[in-house]
């Protein structure tokens, strides 16, 4: 067989690959690159003509912006709160309880909270919505403890919609974790109980250690889904109120189109999509091993 | 001393039960407000017992503009989007299981890398790059959009399926002379049913669930999603028709429900994404 006629064979076996590649192309890797590009000029809403090339003057515009860094450190709040804290410790703790409770418990808990994850992410948004308000479910139990109850989208709304993702998102964690303490062979806890490991030293010398890829694993995944949260937030706060829960992709939103200033919404998703682009990297290392 | 071990164990049992069942209490409570105010003719945004059982607040909704356009839309763009996605994934998927090539590693790598980028935050430049390509607002731009959105998870998925399918059958049909899409179709895809309707029904929950894409892509309210359209109806009606809101949110969360149980079921409750994305 010579080369030429081999060539051609690698070719067409690669042929089947073409839809998926010239789909990435065009709507994935175009809009990549585009971004990269408008995000250096003063693109605006209208007048698309005559962008001009502005040098990195979105980006020192965007660190010298009250809004820009009370959206970063929202962003940070949103995400260590709902996501580290939150869903992956919830998440965890959820699917560790599930091996010792008894089997109506477990398919009871597992369909409630997976329920909450299933459902679309603006019904989950009204369905908190409901849940935090003046008038809602959750100052009716506080009043019932005679405990005093105040408008939570109001006074606390980063927390109130870090709550919302919490509820929406711990399935995922809960499901990863379920599958990776099940990995665990039962004889490795048993023995370890044996030499006298038991309760949170079990935990923490034999159960962490041997799920330590999967913590990573979710870890990254909640965050980097953490970062894109833009329906559950615009539906119960809009950002509101006066910022007080506009993280980075609602203030992005807000600069392109409310203000009308496409390059410098852009910037702030460059920014975005590099933080992201960090942690998927990060999330590939962990991987490493499996492709 | 047997004894003690068992009624340890059912004391631990008992802990795990309790601790399982306040926080599904707390877990269930915005779930029962929606599905109790759907049915309340009086309904508020606490959870309650309704006054009394009525159907009104479906009847009120189900109406073509409030509901069957939207959905319609819905079912249009994610179905659409659906389909390309999945053909887009099964052809790719067969090369990056079957044959050996340098490219596949860096391929799959790449891959993996754009399953975990924010789509939200490019969600700006692909409105630009619209306006500029005279795609914003049609139907065709957002579901092929949505398809590529969705294709580096299908991808993955696909790919881990298809490795799963023994390659002794095919390398007989080779050997008869037939074609690398004859034996994707004849040999490979029949096999792989249970892993094609996972990708299928995962790639469609994921966009019926999506607002922002939409959000972004279309203008024209005809035009608009369920997820969008709902909350222009919050907006304008919603803020009072509680019960309303409720039935509608019944409504369009319902299939993706049922879809959900249909893939657990189909794998004996294993799938999690967790087996997808096992680490």
């Amino acid at each position: 067989m010579n080369g030429g006629h081999r060539r051609l064979r690698s070719l067409g076996r690669a042929l089947p690959l073409s839809p998926a590649v010239v789909l990435l192309l065009l709507f994935l890797a175009g809009p990549i690159a585009y971004c990269a590009w408008i995000a250096f000029t003063d693109l605006q809403l209208t007048g698309q003509a005559h962008a001009s090339f502005v040098g990195l003057d979105n980006f020192r515009r965007a660190f010298r912006d009250d809004a820009f860094l009370n959206a970063v450190w929202l962003t940070l709040v949103f995400t260590v709160v709902s996501s580290l804290l939150g869903q992956n410790t919830l998440g965890l703790a959820l699917a560790a309880l599930m091996r010792r409770a008894s089997k109506p418990v477990r398919t009871l808990t597992g369909g409630v909270v997976v329920t909450a994850w299933v459902l679309p992410e603006v019904v989950a948004g009204f369905l908190l919505y409901a849940f935090f308000r003046r008038e809602g479910t959750l100052n009716a139990l506080l009043a019932q403890l005679h405990l005093p109850s105040q408008n939570w989208l109001f006074t606390l709304p980063i927390l109130a919609v870090s709550f919302a993702n919490v509820w929406r998102g711990t399935a995922f964690s809960m499901l990863v974790y379920s599958a990776a303490l099940n990995e665990i062979p039962r004889e490795v806890e048993e023995a370890a109980e044996v030499d006298g490991a038991r309760g949170r030293r079990l935990w923490w010398h034999v159960t962490l250690p041997m799920i330590r890829r999967s913590i990573g694993t979710n870890l990254m995944l909640n965050t980097l889904q953490t970062l894109s949260v833009f329906g559950l937030i615009w539906v119960m706060t809009r950002g509101g109120p006066g910022g007080r829960s506009q993280t980075l992709p609602l203030f992005m939103y807000e600069t392109a189109f409310q203000n009308s200033m496409i390059g410098y919404g852009t910037a702030v998703a460059l920014l975005l999509l590099v933080v992201g682009s960090l942690f998927s990297v990060v999330y590939l290392r962990l991987l490493r091993t499996e492709v | 001393m047997a004894r003690t071990v068992s009624s340890r164990r059912l004391g631990r049992r008992l802990a795990a039960d309790t601790g399982l069942l306040a926080v599904a209490a707390a877990f269930a409570l915005p779930l029962a407000w929606v599905l109790l105010s759907s049915v309340d003719p009086h309904a508020d945004l606490r959870v309650k017992a309704p006054d009394g059982l009525t159907l009104g607040n479906f009847d009120a909704i189900l109406t073509p503009d409030i509901t069957f356009t939207p959905l319609l839309n819905s079912l249009v763009l994610c179905g659409g989007a659906t389909l390309l996605t999945v053909v887009c994934a099964v052809l790719a998927a067969y090369p990056l299981s079957r044959f050996r090539s340098r490219l596949n590693r860096p391929f799959l790598l790449t891959i993996l890398f754009a399953t975990s980028l924010p789509i939200t935050a490019i969600m700006v430049p692909v409105y630009a790059l619209f306006v500029r390509v005279d795609l914003i607002d049609t139907a065709h731009g957002t579901i092929l959009f949505f398809a590529a959105s969705q294709l580096p998870f299908a991808i993955w998925l696909m790919k881990n399926f298809m490795d799963g399918v023994p390659k002794e059958l095919e390398e007989a049909a080779w050997t008869d002379g037939a074609s690398t899409l004859q034996s994707l179709a004849r040999i490979v895809l029949p096999l792989m049913g249970p892993g094609v309707s996972v990708v299928t029904v995962f790639s469609f929950v994921m966009m019926w669930g999506n607002f922002f894409v939409p959000f972004m892509l279309l203008l024209t309210p005809d035009q608009m999603p369920a997820s969008v359209s709902i909350n222009e109806f919050f907006g304008n009606r919603g803020m009072v028709a509680y019960g309303q809101l409720a039935a509608f949110s019944v409504v369009y969360s319902t299939p993706v429900i049922l879809l959900y149980l249909l893939i657990s079921r189909r794998l004996g409750g294993g799938f999690a994404l967790g087996g997808a994305v096992k680490g």
